[in-house]
């Protein structure tokens, strides 16, 4: 059989999960990421990393309205998904998804991002003309107060709302992680530390793609990029990334070390159909040139601009590596048959509602959300001064 | 306390929810048939099987199976003395044709028919998001087809890859242990076809039943024991190298 290699199951030579499955992850992952960032700063009072606060916010908020699409538009009955809020299978990981995500939608994000922007909205909304002013109206929710009482309700809610996110940042992306980890028929997936993986290399892409974003739209606005800012991320990135990689080390040496019946078959795996995605693009590009990268600057004393290259280099081959990671989890974990037997081929189709082009836009689509929600509620500081006189943020 | 318009409109979505769990998970089974009573199972008697393929294209015929699909299907197995858990193993297209003369040389050879292991604790029922699959109470798993998301789910997580997403219905689909037959007092198509009597369905809540005998005096042992998923399909004579 072409693209077989052994024996498979008969019914599992065609992979089930395809590239959108692998998206969904890695958008969640940036969600959560991009919010544990925002949270540093509301709970933790760290004030290097205010600039991005509201930036991070956003892109959480872009990230998660797209998180969805590619589950929906994978599965064979996209019309029949709302049961799973009807009809919620309590014994089913996956069951939750719905719940988790809505919790995390409106519960924490869009209502966090409201209260942060509210006395900016009920401004704009009286500054404004048009079609813009009419949004503004809509987004104030009719509720017009930015006396001083009111936004200090406003912090106050905020803060517990932060705090009450970061679980729930945990929550949405360790349960991602434990839909694969729990399914104890695929020994590629099943490990309990599959959630907590999962959570770091999500703060892992979250840190490094509020940290890109914000160098390139400063660097897009002609303004000068806030190099306090960005070397206090890029060292939470080298952090988190040694845990990361730490975990994933060690979820390695453990399956290296017991040899259990898999092994063998994903070991040739990983050597041969898994090499350039599992060792080259995601441990070896992916995760220890950018952690050398990132130690570089913590113990050499470079100069900004070298520091600034060094980041973006950084930040994109973490991306990249986060990518592969969840490329390699899914796809892999398809890719060998479940007799131990055999292997078989993932062939990416271009123009199918599952192909390569859906996927592409699916990870631009939140890049333009978050282009019109910029455009929309401006998260640069000196906006806050400028352009909306009096309507500093709540906090 | 009246009941006014508002009570009704709070009740609607409470009595949908409601009626939706109601439907969910309700096999369809012939009047006279009831479920309390079978507890479903097949044996399997390897020395038997030829691997001559019948069972594979009966059940393709009554059920309509889709082509490069299957919901039963025959491996060959060939195990050499000096390996004898790397066993060589191959299904040409499930074998609906049956197989081709052996080349391997040395070693033996023998047949395994694969099928749903109609698992008491079966993986594919615990991760189903919606509940569209489910253990009916006579102990067969059944997938309600129009309730089906079609999420995959359930194919990964079965370790017999006993199930597939059948192209047309785009719905999760396996063997129904030929429900429409048994609830009618009838066979499987694929027992039926067997002409060696290797495929034997089997009641277990009939005293009757002569699998109660047959399980006491042979070597019978189900599929992967460790995944602890209390599968019914009972294999006599199962050589360890079986996966």
């Amino acid at each position: 059989m072409p693209g077989v290699e052994g024996f498979m199951y008969p019914n599992e030579v065609e992979l089930q999960w395809s590239v959108l499955i692998v998206l969904y992850p890695f958008l969640t992952g940036l969600v959560a990421g991009a919010f544990i960032l925002a949270s540093l700063e509301r709970v933790f009072q760290v004030e290097a990393v205010k600039p991005t606060y509201r930036l991070a916010l956003l892109t959480a908020l872009s990230f998660l309205l797209v998180a969805p699409l590619p589950l929906q538009l994978h599965l064979g009955h996209p019309e029949r998904s709302y049961e799973m809020y009807l009809t919620p299978h309590k014994t089913s990981a996956m069951a939750m998804f719905g719940f988790v995500y809505l919790w995390y939608l409106m519960a924490v994000l869009v209502f966090e991002i409201w209260l942060d922007y509210r006395r900016d909205i009920v401004v704009l909304s009286q500054s404004t003309t048009g079609w813009k002013r009419l949004i503004y109206r809509v987004m104030t929710l009719g509720s017009s107060n930015i006396s001083e009482h009111a936004l200090h309700v406003d912090e106050r809610v905020g803060w517990v709302i932060t705090l009450i996110g970061i679980p729930s940042a945990f929550l949405l992306h360790g349960y991602v992680g434990f839909i694969f980890g729990s399914i104890k028929a695929n020994p590629w997936w099943s490990t309990p530390l599959m959630p907590v993986v999962f959570i770091f290399s999500a703060m892992v892409s979250g840190i490094a793609a509020v940290m890109l974003l914000y160098m390139l739209a400063t660097w897009l606005r002609k303004q000068t990029i806030d190099m306090r800012c960005v070397d206090t991320i890029a060292s939470y990135l080298l952090y988190t990334f040694i845990i990361d990689f730490s975990l994933e080390m060690l979820d390695l040496i453990h399956r290296i070390y017991e040899s259990d019946e898999s092994f063998r078959s994903l070991d040739f795996m990983v050597h041969t159909k898994l090499y350039m995605s599992h060792i080259v693009v995601q441990i070896i590009f992916g995760t220890v040139t950018p952690i050398a990268l990132l130690f570089l600057t913590q113990v050499l004393r470079l100069g900004e601009m070298a520091r600034k290259r060094i980041y973006a280099l950084a930040g994109c081959l973490t991306l990249i590596g986060i990518f592969a990671m969840r490329w390699n989890v899914v796809i892999g974990g398809q890719l060998f048959s479940k007799s131990f037997l055999g292997y078989t081929t993932y062939k990416m189709s271009l123009i199918t509602r599952e192909g390569l082009l859906v996927a592409i836009v699916l990870t631009i689509l939140p890049l333009g959300i978050l282009w019109v929600l910029v455009k929309l509620l401006p998260p640069w500081p000196e906006k806050k001064s400028g352009v909306l006189a009096g309507a500093a943020p709540a906090h | 306390m009246s009941v006014t318009r508002r009570h009704i409109l709070l009740l609607l979505p409470a009595a949908a929810v409601a009626w939706k769990h109601v439907l969910a998970g309700t096999p369809e089974v012939s009047p006279n048939y009831k479920l309390s009573e079978h507890w479903w199972s097949m044996l399997i008697d390897l020395p038997k099987c030829i691997g001559c393929g019948n069972c594979v294209r009966a059940c393709q015929t009554e059920n309509d199976v889709p082509d490069g699909y299957f919901r039963t299907w025959v491996e060959r197995y060939h195990v050499t003395d000096y390996d004898i858990e790397n066993p060589h193993v191959d299904s040409p297209d499930g074998a609906k044709e049956g197989f081709p003369p052996s080349k391997e040389k040395g070693g033996k050879n023998f047949f395994v028919p694969k099928m749903c292991n109609h698992c008491a604790d079966s993986p594919c029922t615990q991760v189903c998001p919606v509940g569209a699959t489910f253990i009916a109470p006579d102990g067969v798993v059944l997938v309600d087809k129009k309730y089906c998301l079609g999420c995959r789910y359930c194919v990964q997580a079965c370790p017999y890859g006993c199930r597939f997403i059948n192209p047309q219905t785009m719905t999760a689909e396996k063997c129904t242990l030929c429900y429409h037959r048994i609830t009618k007092g009838l066979t499987t198509a694929c027992c039926e076809a067997c002409p060696t009597g290797a495929r034997q369905l089997a009641d277990l809540k009939n005293p009757n039943d002569p699998i109660h005998e047959f399980l006491k005096t042979h070597n019978v042992q189900v599929l992967k024991p460790y995944m602890a998923t209390h599968a019914k399909l009972f294999y006599n004579d199962l050589d360890g190298s079986v996966r």
